[in-house]
């Protein structure tokens, strides 16, 4: 019954998406509030009905209900709970329903914000995400149904990938789903601008605090899948360019681009019809990744269990939404620009800007082609090619650098326009600080010094310190400098706290891809192997049973200098209802460096070596800035997204029009 | 989906999903001096493993990848240089097997693609910046100071 | 209209048709080097006979090699194919691809033996050199001892009807 209930609840949220299409777009026509105003009812009954449904789901996972298929296909009588509810995301139609859930929840939550939002702004955007909501829907009713039955009812689920049964799939889908999806919301916007034909700052702030949002559950979605696969994959890696991982990245990269272009377009009403066109970029970028995991089109270990006709149902709605936003941005954009020119000079914030927006679009342009190429290459049968890691570092690292050289210059750089000589005298102890620190740093941690670690620790230090000098320089040269950081808007403390967590990111990934040992060792009972200083004891062996998985449990100590550090317990598990193994890795962290440890395989089971292990053994240095980076930049996102200024200005601009009108 | 799950072993790729034999000895990492040990790592971490979806022969557990990796292994202690390695693995696999993809002709777009696009933007970003230089300022007319009075005098008596 | 705002669309068209080829292609299939070029040189044991099978002994005619195990669920699938087409006078040649002698004796007494020649190859050897990641893989080879055609997983009759056959054929 209940899965039924939630089948029939999508339908119903179908009918009511195209109500909520057709009646705000008629009042936006017809300049008829409350017509208008259906927008936000609609958006809102949306939610509600699609919470309905997934709620169902989850109840058929929680209750093991194993005739229904997707069910039957993710989970197991013995999975613990967390995982069960988990596991409605963890396969291809769950995953949509999750996708939807979102979409309308961000819907239900721009219903909620937008007393502030001129009228036909909202009632287009409502309209615009209806619309995206029902080509979700319909794609899931009509190919990828959650609540379809399975007869004769198996005996017992297939169990959730073992990959997924993990702390970090409980949050990482969700998260970057948030971030996918809000996107949706500044492409609605964008649409909104080039139907209406009017961009003014004021849109450019409506839009900020979204696009922020957006952008920083992404950064956070990222940022634990790639901690998850470190954690889970047990090869130590973190980041291997998978089409997928790529399918994330790319609508980052545009994302973080529109974040800075905003800005320009909020502070000087500069790149109007550019600012569009990141916006609607982002989106497209979010559902070309959907459209590549679903597909089958890229090989990738993330993919989705893959189906034709679920592929051409995706490329169709992507090109019909991609096809009509490019195509209303080709009609109606050039009426945006205007015919007065804003002034710009290259020394200025907003031509700083526009060069970062240059180096971001171009990385993301780097990654869509490294990504897509084989497909290319394949299709003009030219041979077929593998594009991985090596070529990404090599392409994608010369086209961000400059960003981090850029990034401290532009705060010491205002608006409108600069001058060489005090911007130089005020960056003077920042770029001395960050030499001298970008040299002591090989040192501090006990490497050997080496010119591209120099390199990436100045640009790392560089970030930092400048961005914690903006920071310091605006809160005042008042005697009560403390009362003046308090009074720093948020706005601008979320930016300084951001570009810190892009500092310490960079020197993370700095240090640990030039810095990190990695040892495949075999290993006996009492015997010991030494990386970088660190003795890896290894103990043994011992079985170890869990909730669903049969487990081989490693014992690993960890000393230096005779002093004892840590002791590991990786893990090879097989889960019985998969039968296939996995390798748990097990880590010893702290800020400085990482000592991780996997199980390879028994290599003799019998004789003399009987009990020997293959093991692998990583020191990692800095891992862990890598991910504080990442959180860190998220957290500027969240104070940043918080701004005053944002539910003031609108505030005020309300009562303004409500005076005039 | 349990046809799925057959058309996965009608694939023939059941090398992956073969019995749990132990393989071959694949780790002898001791045998090599630490430049060699190295030199190992990268090979290993750029080669496919051709099994398995996306990834290298170094993180797979595949029995293929096993195979491989002994192969360069070997290769490495029997001397041969990092050129003659992977031109080993190419000769029967293609380049499909490399991660790092060769720069030949069908791959320059993919390898100064980047690059020039960077160029073309730059020069864009460039023309457009020109386009939009402030202007000389005007030499100021001279500014009638009792007009100038009575205009803001106006505009302050206003609600 | 400036270039400018009409290039996005123009773009995305270009974007979709390569994803509609995409859709129709398998990215996972790995075309071999090897076609056109002599056969990679091997000396293998054999199952049937105590002697060798080097690569000078599958010159003179053309035939089919193929790599099977006894452990490969895909060779059970094309086995039937295989014993027809032996029966009809193919000449298949047998590499068993790290496989025990035993089991791959008994699997062949199970299932039944196409193979004129059967070459064992217990560490995978010769299947590294022939470029083979999977079991089964069917591999054409003219008179001259060259690989003319290569085909990845289990035999289908549209595959050897459309591909394998007028491959052989042509190898004559």
């Amino acid at each position: 019954m209940i899965p039924e209930l939630g089948h029939f609840a999508l339908w119903v949220a179908l009918a009511v998406g195209l109500l909520q299409v057709v009646l705000p777009a008629l009042g936006v026509w017809r300049r008829n509030p409350r017509l208008m105003a259906m927008g936000a009812s609609g958006a809102q009954a949306q939610f509600f009905l699609i919470a309905v449904s997934y709620a169902c789901l989850t109840w058929a996972f929680v209750t093991r209900d194993w005739s229904v298929a997707y069910v039957a296909a993710n989970s197991h009588s013995e999975l613990p709970l967390m995982y069960r509810i988990s596991a409605v995301w963890g396969a291809h139609e769950g995953s949509m329903l999750l996708w939807v859930l979102m979409l309308t929840g961000w819907g239900f939550a721009v219903s909620v914000f937008n007393r502030r939002l001129p009228a036909d702004l909202a009632a287009t955007t409502l309209s615009v995400l209806g619309a995206l909501n029902i080509g979700f829907l319909l794609f899931m009713l009509l190919t990828s149904n959650p609540f379809a039955r399975e007869f004769p009812v198996p005996l017992d689920g297939r169990d959730l990938n073992p990959l997924l049964q993990d702390p970090g799939l409980i949050i990482h889908p969700p998260l970057l789903y948030m971030g996918y999806v809000g996107f949706s919301v500044a492409f609605s916007f964008a649409i909104a601008a080039l139907i209406s034909g009017r961009l003014d700052a004021a849109w450019a702030r409506w839009t900020r605090p979204w696009t922020t949002t957006a952008w920083l559950f992404l950064t956070l979605g990222i940022t634990l899948g790639s901690w998850w696969a470190y954690h889970e994959l047990g090869w130590g890696g973190w980041w291997f360019w998978d089409p997928v991982e790529n399918a994330s990245f790319m609508p980052w990269l545009v994302g973080t681009a529109l974040i800075h272009s905003l800005a320009v377009t909020e502070k000087r009403g500069l790149l109007k019809a550019w600012t569009v066109l990141l916006a609607i970029l982002a989106f497209a970028l979010s559902l070309l990744g959907t459209f590549l995991v679903r597909s089958g089109v890229l090989v990738s270990v993330h993919a989705f269990a893959t189906d034709p006709a679920r592929g051409v149902f995706i490329l169709a709605f992507l090109c019909i939404v991609l096809g009509i936003a490019f195509a209303l941005y080709a009609w109606r954009a050039p009426r945006l620009v205007g015919a007065v020119q804003g002034e710009l000079t290259l020394f200025s914030r907003e031509g700083l800007l526009l060069l970062n927006n240059v180096f971001l679009t171009v990385a993301a342009a780097a990654v869509l082609i490294g990504t897509l190429y084989p497909l290319v290459i394949d299709a003009f049968n030219a041979g077929k090619v593998s594009v991985g890691p090596p070529y990404f570092n090599a392409v994608f690292i010369p086209l961000t650098a400059p960003l981090a050289v850029l990034l401290g210059l532009a705060t010491a750089v205002g608006w409108k326009r600069a001058a060489w000589g005090p911007v130089l005298r005020h960056l003077r102890w920042p770029m001395v600080a960050a030499l001298i620190a970008a040299a002591a740093l090989p040192f501090l941690l006990g490497e050997a010094a080496s010119l591209a670690a120099f390199a990436g620790g100045l640009l790392g230090c560089w970030v930092l310190i400048t961005a914690v000098q903006e920071i310091w320089r605006r809160a005042g040269s008042k005697r009560n400098r403390w009362q003046g950081l308090r009074q720093v808007p948020r706005a601008v403390w979320g930016m300084s706290i951001a570009h810190v967590g892009l500092g310490l990111w960079v020197l993370g990934v700095t240090f640990v891809s030039l810095y990190s040992i990695e040892r495949d060792v075999r290993l006996g009972p009492g015997q010991a192997a030494d990386l970088r200083g660190y003795s890896f004891l290894f103990r043994g062996v011992e079985p170890h049973p869990g909730p669903n998985y049969d487990a081989d449990r490693g014992f690993v100590e960890i000393s230096r200098d005779g002093r004892f550090i840590a002791q590991l317990h990786p893990e090879k598990r097989q889960y019985r209802a998969h039968q296939n193994v996995m390798t748990d890795a097990a880590v010893d962290y702290n800020l400085l460096r990482d000592l991780y440890v996997a199980l390879g395989e028994p290599l003799q089971t019998e004789g003399r070596h009987q009990g020997d292990w293959a093991l692998r053994v990583y020191y990692k240095p800095m891992m862990q800035m890598v991910w504080l980076g990442g959180f860190v930049m998220a957290l500027g996102g969240i104070v940043a997204a918080c701004d005053r200024r944002y539910r003031l200005a609108a505030a005020r601009t309300a009562q303004g029009t409500e005076a005039a009108g | 989906m349990r046809r799925l799950w057959l058309a996965g072993l009608l694939l023939g790729f059941a090398a992956t999903l073969a019995a749990q034999t132990p393989t071959q000895d694949r780790i002898e990492a001791d045998a090599l001096d630490p430049s060699q040990q190295q030199r190992y790592q990268k090979l290993v971490n750029e080669l496919r493993c051709l099994v398995c979806q996306n990834q290298s022969i170094a993180d797979s557990d595949a029995p293929l990848a096993a195979d491989l990796r002994t192969q360069v292994h070997r290769q490495l202690a029997a001397g041969r240089s990092d050129a003659e390695i992977s031109e080993y693995v190419t000769e029967r696999y293609g380049d499909f097997v490399l991660y790092r993809p060769p720069f030949k002709r069908s791959t320059w777009l993919l390898w100064l693609g980047p690059f020039a696009l960077l160029a073309v933007a730059l020069l864009l970003a460039w023309i457009f910046v020109r386009r939009r230089r402030p202007r000389a300022v005007v030499a100021n007319a001279p500014v009638d100071a009792a007009r100038l009075q009575r205009l803001l005098d106006e505009e302050r008596r206003q609600p | 209209m400036r270039l400018g705002f009409v290039l996005p669309i123009l773009l995305l068209v270009g974007l979709a048709l390569l994803l509609a080829f995409g859709l129709g292609n398998d990215p996972r299939e790995v075309p071999s080097p090897l076609i056109g070029k002599p056969s990679p040189a091997f000396d293998l044991a054999r199952l049937d006979t105590d002697a060798r099978l080097t690569e000078n002994d599958l010159k003179g005619r053309a035939l089919l090699v193929n790599f099977w195990a006894s452990w490969c669920a895909g060779c059970q699938v094309e086995h039937p194919l295989l014993m027809r087409l032996a029966s009809e006078g193919v000449e298949i040649v047998g590499f068993d691809y790290k496989d025990e002698d035993a089991a791959g004796r008994q699997w062949l007494q199970r299932h039944g033996n196409p193979y004129r020649i059967i070459a064992t190859d217990p560490q995978g050897q010769a299947g590294l050199d022939w470029g083979v990641y999977g079991v089964p893989e069917t591999f054409v080879l003219d008179a001259g001892g060259a690989i003319v055609y290569k085909h990845i997983g289990p035999l289908t009759e549209t595959a050897w009807r459309e591909r394998v056959q007028p491959a052989l054929k042509g190898a004559h």
